[in-house]
């Protein structure tokens, strides 16, 4: 069998490895952007001097070839589903038996004046990266980025590191506050100021005013009226799906590249998964789009499965992520929303030095644990799922929140305080099971 | 896209950014270091003793101000901005520079000691070794030798770029207390208590006083001078040897079982001191391609048999008188060994080339010591590195910044838990990941890959 994947993001690439894994089918990845796959969440790395290119490829280039993985460097115009056939920008024809569409994201541009002007710029692929350098080659004197999310701050750490000063337009009135509570989001502002950016909340971008040569020179703020001169805009509010490529074809599309939860389209034999797919009908509690790296990687690997002939649906657990703010680690495990949702009572615990936070949300009737953000301290995955998973309450939680300490040996440890907080603020008793550390974290995870 | 730059960068992205301060620092720093080179390059006519006091002083209080200046008024953090843009530190001419003088002095001090001014007699040097007379005689009331400049050299080193790494990380107690322990151990094990013992005990023949310098580190310490200087060296003579067999026979393996090797290699060891601390700039530097692992194994394994069978004839000639074994003659052997493996390799190689290879090149492909720790690492230890659930996402921070060139991403996109013979627990990769996803930990051996993340979900082999 002859199987297409377009895009060499980590869905693409799961798909393949586990169709690799699973079979001796004929694989061919295509992509516009790159010969060989990389990390896209390490790209602010190599702007800053962290690693270079190489060093974000997971997969050394023997790897592919050992393992019968094609790779052709190409974008993919058009997909004919009736003959099968792809067209390349090279004029070229690709048939295929089955196909796979993992072709990811592309930042969101929301029709703002000048958004199309020379140096104007959203993050997301090695060329962005590669404008970004040419885009900074003479160091501006000040970048405004538009849009408070993951990716903003992001750009704004690296233009920071090589001492661009950054103005940030945040259209929320404290930063990435329609995911974070107030006091998690409250940290993160006092730490972004703390790294001196100039960071505008609660403002929406009016404009980009051009110079003549058709290069941005300011942006002007819409409440306000205000104008910021600068010579880089940073456009990093959000991403959607990049599937205009589809549009012609028979392929249904809504937001997305609407799949079921086999990853299967409308049309037999055609699959799409990762940042570019759409569920008809989302896993409980999750968005129809995500965006993340691992499920991506999940969705890759039921695209695979079931192409080789191993009925699979899309079930990734219980939600969690993770992030870093500057200097600041943040994860998640299990939902907490910016506002308590009907039924939800919380516990927020923040360290002296402000730069450490828990939050536990749970049902205020039954006690079930519902979510924890958690910012500057580590915690382990295994055992945040296995709350979750079993259904604990808070109690068992908290009694029990030293085997999920991940931090590094010798780190000053944080549970004894955050109990007693809870017990202050709740009336409760609870007392902290006093075994820690990986012991602890194998008996909870063996069911003792 | 070439190999030596890929970085992107188009301007230059690292324009020299000091700050007076730093600048104040660095030139305080540089006239210590050009009073050596004065004392090493200048001729027997100067008197260079002069020189020891103000030069060490200026090291000193330069070297701390910058490391001061450096990190201060910044928020705590990881801190590899411009790593790969800087010259220095990214193989560009500065690096091939130092590399240039580092190995240049490598080689005068194991093979032309006399240039630099080690005298023939022993008892009046000149230049860069008669520079440091003055702090050998306060220690052991004798003359410098090349080695005595080498141990103070290179504790200074420890002790300065210990104090910039700990500044570095100070928001990682594992780092700050991990490289409090291998200055202590240099300064005091390695250099001050040796060198006193040396100076109570002038009137016997020399034997290693370093009491945590096993072998086969040492490689020296069952050579039939070594053994009888020993013997010969009343209850210090006996309490090395009995030390040092104990340190081989059950203090190393009860140690590496429990801590794995990173209780020698990152915590105690001096070669490990000195890659941590003076090292680190390059610790990016290290190959992490399947085949510098290939070679790793070949190199290091074949290291390990040779000392074995070194060792081995040398007791042989020991015990029994006889010195030769068909063609081979024990006393050639071991010459042999010293110089390819004890000072071109572990030497000039292992530091000299700290700017072109990384810092543990020594350590991973040569060096005999961590390759026994290693293999009981890897078989017989509670040690390992536990990954995070799912929550890598491949950035490559964590192989990028391993010295030991050990590709971690590897283990942890798959979730698995890293068991690795070269791992030195330096614990780095712990912490440049942006994600939480590695930590180092000893547990129960069965445990070791107990919890096993699969692309589809968590399974945990109970
Ligand atoms: C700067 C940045 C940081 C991020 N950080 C994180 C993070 O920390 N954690 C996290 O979970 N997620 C993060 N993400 C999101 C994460 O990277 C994405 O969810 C993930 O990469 C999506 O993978 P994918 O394989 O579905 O698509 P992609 O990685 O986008 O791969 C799609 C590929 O298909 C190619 N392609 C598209 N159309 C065509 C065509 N017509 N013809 C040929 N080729 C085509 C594209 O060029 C691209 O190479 C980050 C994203 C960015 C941009
Ligand atoms: S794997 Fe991590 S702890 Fe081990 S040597 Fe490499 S960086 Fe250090
Ligand atoms: S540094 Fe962390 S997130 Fe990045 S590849 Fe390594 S383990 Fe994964």
């Amino acid at each position: 069998m002859n199987i297409v994947i377009i895009g060499n993001g980590i869905t693409g690439v799961t798909c393949a490895r586990f169709i690799r894994k699973q079979s001796d089918h004929k694989i061919t990845i295509i992509s516009a952007e790159t010969d060989y796959f990389f990390s896209r969440t390490a790209l602010m790395y190599i702007y800053m001097g962290h690693m270079k290119f190489k060093n974000t490829m997971p997969y050394e280039n023997w790897f592919w070839e050992k393992n019968r993985i094609n790779l052709k460097r190409a974008f993919v115009n058009n997909v004919d589903t009736v003959n099968k056939e792809l067209h390349l920008d090279s004029g070229e024809k690709m048939s295929y038996d089955k196909l796979v569409l993992a072709t990811g994201s592309k930042p969101n541009k929301f029709g703002w004046p000048g958004q199309d002007l020379k140096g104007v710029q959203g993050l997301y692929s090695y060329q962005d990266l590669q404008l970004l350098e040419k885009n900074t080659a003479t160091l501006p004197k000040r970048a405004v980025i538009v849009g408070g999310g993951l990716i903003g701050i992001e750009l704004a750490e690296m233009l920071h590191s090589r001492h661009i000063p950054v103005t940030l337009l945040v259209r929320e009135s404290s930063f990435w506050n329609n995911v974070l509570p107030d006091g998690e989001s409250a940290m993160i502002n006092r730490h972004i100021i703390e790294h001196g950016f100039d960071l505008r909340l609660g403002v929406n971008l009016g404009e980009i005013v051009s110079d003549e040569n058709g290069r941005a020179k300011a942006v002007i703020i819409k409440e306000t009226g205000e104008k910021i001169d600068c010579q880089l805009v940073g456009l990093t509010a959000g991403v959607s799906p990049n599937i205009s490529f589809v549009k012609d074809s028979n392929i249904q599309t809504n937001r997305g590249i609407l799949v079921n939860k086999s990853q299967e389209t409308n049309i037999p034999d055609v699959y799409a998964a990762g940042d570019c797919a759409e569920f008809h009908e989302p896993v409980a509690g999750r968005r129809p789009i995500e965006q993340v790296w691992y499920t991506g990687k999940i969705q890759g690997k039921v695209v695979a499965d079931n192409i080789c002939g191993k009925r699979t649906e899309y079930d990734p657990g219980h939600w969690f992520n993770s992030a870093k703010f500057l200097d600041i680690e943040y994860q998640t495990y299990g939902w907490v929303f910016p506002k308590l949702r009907e039924g939800e009572t919380d516990f927020y615990w923040e360290h002296k030095d402000g730069k450490k936070c828990l939050h536990f949300v749970w049902n205020k009737d039954t006690g079930k644990f519902i979510g924890l953000n958690v910012f500057g301290i580590r915690l382990r995955h295994e055992i945040f799922d296995r709350f979750l998973r079993d259904e604990r309450d808070i109690d068992f939680v908290l009694t029990n929140l030293k085997s999920a300490n991940f931090d590094p040996e010798f780190y000053a440890q944080h549970e004894k305080e955050i109990v007693e907080k809870f017990n202050k603020k709740t009336g409760k008793n609870i007392s902290l099971e006093k075994l820690s550390g990986l012991k602890a974290a194998l008996a909870m995870l063996r069911g003792r | 896209m070439s190999e030596i730059n890929d970085s992107l960068s188009l301007a230059n992205p690292s324009p020299v950014q000091l700050n007076g301060s730093q600048k104040i620092a660095l030139a305080i720093t540089g006239i210590g270091l050009l009073l050596i080179f004065i004392a090493w390059f200048g001729g027997s006519a100067i008197q260079t003793t002069m020189f020891l006091w103000p030069s060490l002083a200026l090291i000193f209080s330069g070297g701390l101000w910058y490391a001061f200046a450096s990190y201060k008024g910044i928020p705590e953090g990881i801190k590899n901005n411009h790593v790969f843009f800087n010259s220095l530190s990214n193989r560009g001419a500065l690096g091939w520079i130092a590399g240039i003088i580092l190995t240049g002095f490598y080689v005068c001090l194991y093979w032309y000691p006399h240039l630099l001014g080690l005298s023939a007699d022993g008892l009046t040097n000149t230049g860069l070794v008669q520079m440091f007379d003055p702090l050998s005689q306060l220690l052991k009331g004798k003359p410098a030798s090349q080695w005595f400049v080498y141990g103070t050299l290179y504790t200074v080193a420890i002790l300065i770029m210990g104090v910039k790494f700990i500044l570095k990380y100070r928001h990682n107690m594992y780092q700050v207390v991990r490289t409090i322990s291998v200055m202590f151990f240099q300064t005091a094990f390695a250099f001050l208590i040796p060198e006193l013992l040396e100076g109570l005990n002038s009137e016997q023949a020399y034997f290693a006083k370093d009491m945590k310098n096993m072998w086969p580190l040492n490689y020296y310490f069952f050579e039939d001078w070594h053994l009888n200087n020993m013997l010969a060296g009343g209850n210090l003579g006996w309490f090395m040897l009995v030390l040092g067999i104990l340190m081989i026979l059950v203090i190393s393996p009860t140690l590496t079982y429990f801590y794995g090797k990173r209780w020698y290699c990152s915590w105690v060891c001096g070669c490990g001191g000195l890659a941590e601390t003076a090292g680190d700039p390059w610790r990016q530097l290290s190959d992490k391609s399947l085949k510098a692992w290939k070679l790793e194994r070949w190199i290091i394994y074949s290291v390990l048999v040779l000392i074995l069978f070194v060792t081995a004839f040398v007791l042989y000639t020991y015990f029994t008188g006889n010195a030769n074994i068909g063609p081979l003659n024990s006393y050639d052997v071991r010459k042999w060994y010293g110089f390819f493996i004890g000072a071109a390799f572990s030497g000039v190689i292992g530091v000299g080339f700290y700017p072109i290879l990384g810092s543990r090149v020594w350590c991973r492909f040569g060096c005999p010591m961590a390759a026994i720790l290693g293999l009981q690492q890897k078989f017989f230890s509670r040690f390992r590195i536990t990954t995070n659930g799912s929550q890598c996402i491949s950035c490559g921070n964590c192989s990028t910044y391993c010295e030991m060139g050990i590709d971690v991403r590897h283990y942890a996109q798959k979730g698995q838990d890293i068991v690795r013979a070269s791992c030195v627990g330096c614990g780095i990769c712990a912490a440049v990941c942006p994600r939480g996803v590695l930590k180092l930990e000893n547990g129960p051996q069965d445990s070791r890959k107990v919890i096993e993340i699969s692309d589809g979900g968590i399974k945990v082999n109970t």
